[in-house]
């Protein structure tokens, strides 16, 4: 357990609750405002996630779910960067888990019924702790894109979800990373709810040649940023008090 | 410093449980068959044993089938470093009701704020996680800022007593529409 003084989120680096263009949020998102408070212990404070939960193979989708000797299906790719708060410092032993849909652009769900079928050599599923300098990498395949019922012709574009755990649980995000040169990434209400085009970028992995390893496997970065630790924040208190 | 930006949150989608709770989207034998955030107790500590139950509603009362709850609190002696008790818990909603239960601990007062538990809900058409407190009914809870800052509204953080524990209804939206917190 540790905690700190977390930096207040800035709410305009993220997505409305309400995106019109994406269905689902109509009956799901709150008509009230968030109301603000400082954090207190509780939101501080979270929790610790050791080596030792971790299974050999929890970081390499490509084989964690695959037949011995075998191996998912689709284009081998290297997923690495680093996990770091908004003053750059590295956040170090925090867990990482992905999720995403096979190289036919479908999940391993019983609620997903798309036409492209199922590899049975891939879960779409993994997870790693960051290392001493925030790191973190994990292998997998090229997820595919798929059409998704939002009352057009809408596809999402290749992604891999991220669950990403801080110091404190006020840091705790989930989001979704895509890929460099990806046409679907303009068209999708899910991305374009985010207001802020840099945002966007942000969420874009680029083709790492440097980490490609020749014969074998390509290497995306993407590196993962959550709040920072604040250091007005007793002035804050002073000023409103 | 301009350099680092917090990652814009993205849903959770549909499929939330693939990633957190494989077991329960049928990817048996995944981490050992062990989903995350199961078994909140891990040992033999002190405390009052409780059934935290709830169910999530949409602004239409349909109930919220694929969602993922997390909880997040203090032991029964209002510490997060209890031995034996992670404080950490995840469990999905249920595909047919909704509803969701843990087994943990009544969390202990600290600092001037009364018992409370976070919550952090994140699922399809959810954009960013939604963060709130339960609060119980049997504890003094006028003077916890936190509970005093959603003045009327509190209520809709304050479980209510069953046979086994606690049980708290959250509505995204509506008439009834959960306070969520900025925090």
């Amino acid at each position: 357990m540790t905690e700190y003084l977390i930096k207040p989120r800035d709410l305009n680096g993220h997505p409305p609750p309400l995106a019109p263009d994406y269905r689902s949020t109509h009956s799901r998102a709150p008509q009230h405002a968030r109301l603000h408070y400082a954090p207190t212990m509780t939101e501080m404070t979270g929790p610790v996630f050791g080596h030792n939960m971790l299974g050999p193979n929890d970081d390499d989708l490509i084989v964690n779910y695959a037949d011995a000797e075998k191996s998912a299906i689709g284009p081998r790719i290297i997923v690495h960067g680093t996990l770091r708060d908004e003053d750059g410092r590295p956040i170090v032993g925090k867990l990482i888990e992905v999720w995403q849909a096979n190289a036919g652009g479908r999940y391993r769900h019983k609620k997903d019924g798309y036409f492209a079928p199922l590899d049975e050599n891939f879960g779409g599923c993994g997870r790693c702790i960051t290392g001493a300098d925030g790191g973190y990498s994990f292998r997998t395949i090229l997820p595919g894109a798929y059409p998704w019922p939002n009352g057009g012709n809408d596809w999402r574009p290749a992604h891999i979800h991220f669950s990403v755990f801080g110091d404190g649980f006020a840091q705790r995000l989930i989001t979704q990373m895509y890929f460099e040169g990806d046409p679907h990434i303009a068209l999708c209400p899910i991305v374009q709810s985010i207001p802020d085009p840099a945002a966007i970028d942000r969420l874009i992995a680029r083709l790492d040649m440097e980490n490609t390893v020749p014969m074998d496997i390509r290497a995306y970065r993407f590196d993962i940023v959550l709040r920072g630790r604040s250091s007005t924040f007793f002035e804050n208190q002073k000023e409103g008090s | 410093m301009a350099d680092f930006k917090e990652s814009a949150s993205q849903t959770a989608g549909p499929y939330v449980h693939i990633g957190c709770v494989p077991s329960f989207a049928g990817l048996t034998g995944m981490y050992g068959g062990r989903d995350p955030g199961a078994k909140l107790i891990d040992g033999d500590v002190a405390g009052q044993r409780i059934a935290l139950t709830g169910c999530v509603y949409d602004g239409s009362g349909d109930a919220v089938t694929d969602a993922l709850i997390e909880i997040w609190q203090a032991a029964p002696d209002g510490t997060f470093a209890a031995k034996g008790f992670h404080g950490w818990g995840r469990q999905p909603s249920a595909a047919d009701t909704g509803c969701f239960a843990f087994e943990t601990l009544k969390p202990g007062a600290m600092n001037g704020l009364a018992p409370h538990i976070l919550v952090w809900i994140v699922a399809r058409g959810i954009n960013l996680g939604l963060m709130t407190r339960i609060y119980f009914p049997d504890e003094d809870n006028t003077a916890d800022p936190v509970f005093a800052l959603a003045g009327a509204r509190a209520q809709t953080m304050l479980a209510r007593a069953t046979d086994a524990g606690y049980h708290i209804d959250i509505h995204l939206q509506g008439p009834n529409e959960t306070v969520f917190f900025d925090v």
